[in-house]
């Protein structure tokens, strides 16, 4: 199938700025499902609130725009609901990891089969350009005229540190890396957790004076590299790119099918 | 024996009127006076093929039942006062995305952490306008176990029916008191099952398309049917639409579709009412306490009635107007300041002959609290 039969297209055009990364990334996804030959009713697509979370209305799957920071907490019911179901969760930074931190560690510590995508673009877009959890410590932002004084999380590090099984990250500049990791992350199963960098020209660049939409992708080329590589041993101050983390688990919703199983075997045994 | 003749505590025969209406998911977080309930499906879900989940905190609980439900799962979350106030958000996602789901409110002394394991019924207007907007909702409540049986499967009944949330908003005394119920056989009770569209699957279906009788057949996710579930004013596809025109309709038809049946699907229940001039009003377990007031009073002559609320939401206004009429005082039995007070006061011909005998200290109103409350009224001094 072509992108296009992916797309509700009647809903069409779409409401993000001109520039902005969210369209690349769902691009990426789009390819990832069809090179994983999904049919569209396996698919759910659960999202959050702001400007990422609209992603879901231009899908042709099973779509969920919920509430702000719990998109998560959604998914977990449907999983558990119909764990058959592929469930892909695309939330923004401040969505995943502000209002929806709890949601988000707690679905990584228990492993569930989500695919969570945060897309990182260092801003709250929605509602005009306020810091985030995600903005880099000194950046500016309508609520941070002089810079922000607070630090970002590494998403990296807080999605292993959670008990995420498969944990990666990668940027809009990086379109055919991105298809390769949101293919993985489908397949994997348990919590995955992949982190795409993307550019919000509309406020974080210009707040930070960070040039076109593509300045901004090749401000991502030049910050990141693949994970491994020596350039990070010398330079300390670049992002890594690529899968950090894929390892086999438990997963929750089969362990729990597991334990209904168990459960209904013993059940003429048990005395109510 | 009977087996189906059981000593059980309140949450209990929440949990077995749960079951009996086809409960198969589950989410909650533990707090006092509900956790019971999440306990025993921890047990009897998994036995059933359903799923039991504890999660992070209240948000999330309500926000699984949400997804779940639309799986095609009768779906139920269990808490008290605190945890109901972090629900509400969710609760109006499932008004305004229209996701049939059950929340058990056990009510307790409030506000904040309040009176965890005392008894109160603080929470009518959290559960009316809890969160925010204007919307319909759908609350019901019961003051003996059977009836807390009944209540829980006719929750599940008009959520599927209507595709709302609906609240049970017991509280500590009745989820904590133990009594014997009489488990119904299948089929006993009409159980209400979810209303699924006939319309085939690669054919355009409209999720928020209301059919003439005002109900919208749902597809379960993972079915033939891909359509959009917002929070924001949709259309009929379920799409995002800020277009006046939409909203006024779309807030029309959610209030309306309750609303405009507030007396129909009202369920209350009359003790001695007939002849009455003293009508007491009450609900929950505060309605045990003023029962018992009347048969006393009446075994001294004293024409004097109750009016026992089963649904408080939407307020049966007409039934409630129609039984007060003539009466020579009409008394507001609760355990707050006087919530539903303020509601019968509302819709009474004359407010003035409404009072309140109230409790709202963490004890449990007795039928001497009301006695007392009545004398005063009689002129009978306290």
């Amino acid at each position: 199938m072509a992108v296009k039969d992916y797309l509700r297209r009647r809903f069409f055009p779409q409401i993000w700025c001109a520039g902005c990364g969210h369209g690349i990334i769902m691009g990426g996804m789009i390819r990832a499902i069809e090179q994983l030959g999904l049919d569209k009713n396996e698919i759910v697509v659960i999202s959050g609130i702001g400007c990422s979370s609209r992603m879901p209305g231009y899908l042709d799957f099973h779509t969920m725009h919920t509430l702000h920071g719990r998109a998560l907490a959604f998914a977990m019911g449907v999983k558990m609901g119909r764990p058959e179901l592929n469930v892909i969760v695309p939330m923004g930074d401040g969505d995943a990891a502000a209002i929806g931190g709890n949601h988000l560690i707690h679905a990584a510590r228990r492993n569930i089969d989500l695919t969570a995508i945060i897309m990182n673009n260092h801003i709250y877009g929605m509602t005009g350009g306020q810091f985030s959890p995600m903005t880099p410590f000194g950046d500016k932002a309508t609520t941070a005229p002089f810079g922000t004084i607070d630090h970002a999380f590494d998403l990296v590090e807080l999605g292993k540190g959670a008990g995420a099984s498969f944990v990666a990250r990668t940027t809009t500049f990086h379109t055919q890396e991105m298809i390769r990791i949101i293919v993985k992350a489908i397949e994997h199963k348990g919590f995955s957790m992949v982190e795409v960098m993307t550019q919000c020209p509309t406020y974080y660049g210009r707040k930070n004076k960070r040039g076109s939409a593509a300045d901004m992708m090749k401000y991502f080329k030049q910050i990141t590299v693949p994970v491994g590589s020596k350039k990070k041993a010398e330079h300390p101050e670049l992002i890594e790119r690529g899968i950090f983390l894929e390892e086999q688990r438990p997963e929750y919703s089969a362990t729990y099918l597991e334990f209904i199983e168990k459960q209904r075997a013993q059940k003429s045994t048990v005395k109510k | 024996m009977n087996p189906n003749l059981q000593f059980v505590q309140g949450n209990e025969a929440i949990v077995e009127g749960a079951l009996y209406a086809g409960l198969r998911f589950y989410a909650g977080y533990p707090i006092t006076p509900s956790t019971e309930i999440a306990e025993i499906l921890s047990v009897s879900l998994p036995k059933v093929g359903g799923t039991f989940i504890q999660m992070e905190d209240e948000i999330s609980s309500m926000c699984a039942v949400i997804g779940a439900s639309l799986t095609g799962q009768k779906v139920m979350t269990a808490t008290s006062g605190p945890g109901f106030s972090l629900m509400q958000e969710a609760i109006g996602y499932a008004v305004m995305a229209e996701v049939p789901s059950v929340v058990v409110d056990v009510q307790r002394g409030g506000p904040s952490t309040g009176l965890p394991t005392s008894v109160a019924q603080g929470d009518i207007m959290q559960a009316r306008w809890g969160t925010h907007g204007d919307h319909a909702i759908v609350a019901l409540t019961a003051s003996n176990l059977t009836d807390a049986f009944s209540m829980t499967v006719e929750a599940f009944n008009l959520a599927e029916t209507f595709r709302t949330p609906v609240i049970l908003l017991f509280d500590e005394v009745l989820a904590h008191m133990r009594e014997k119920i009489l488990i119904p056989d299948p089929g006993e009770i009409e159980v209400v099952e979810r209303l699924r569209t006939s319309v085939p699957g690669g054919t355009d279906y409209h999720p928020y398309l209301a059919r003439e009788d005002g109900r919208l057949p749902m597809s379960d996710f993972g079915g033939v049917h891909r359509y959009n579930v917002t929070g924001l004013f949709h259309d009929m596809w379920g799409f995002p639409s800020n277009d006046p025109a939409v909203a006024y309709e779309l807030l029309h038809h959610l209030v309306d579709k309750l609303r405009n049946r507030a007396d129909s699907i009202a369920h209350y229940k009359e003790h001695f009412t007939e002849d009455a001039d003293i009508l007491l009003i009450s609900y929950g377990s505060s309605a045990r306490s003023a029962l018992h007031m009347v048969e006393e009073r009446r075994k001294r002559g004293v024409k004097v009635g109750l009016l026992e609320l089963q649904s408080l939401w939407p307020f049966p206004r007409q039934t409630v107007r129609e039984k007060c009429e003539g009466r020579s005082h009409v008394l507001v039995v609760e355990m707050n300041m006087g919530q539903i007070f303020r509601e019968v006061k509302c819709c009474v011909s004359n407010p003035n002959g409404v009072y309140l005998a109230n409790r709202f200290d963490g004890v449990f109103i007795s039928h001497l609290d009301i006695s007392r409350v009545l004398n005063m009224l009689l002129g009978k001094g306290v």
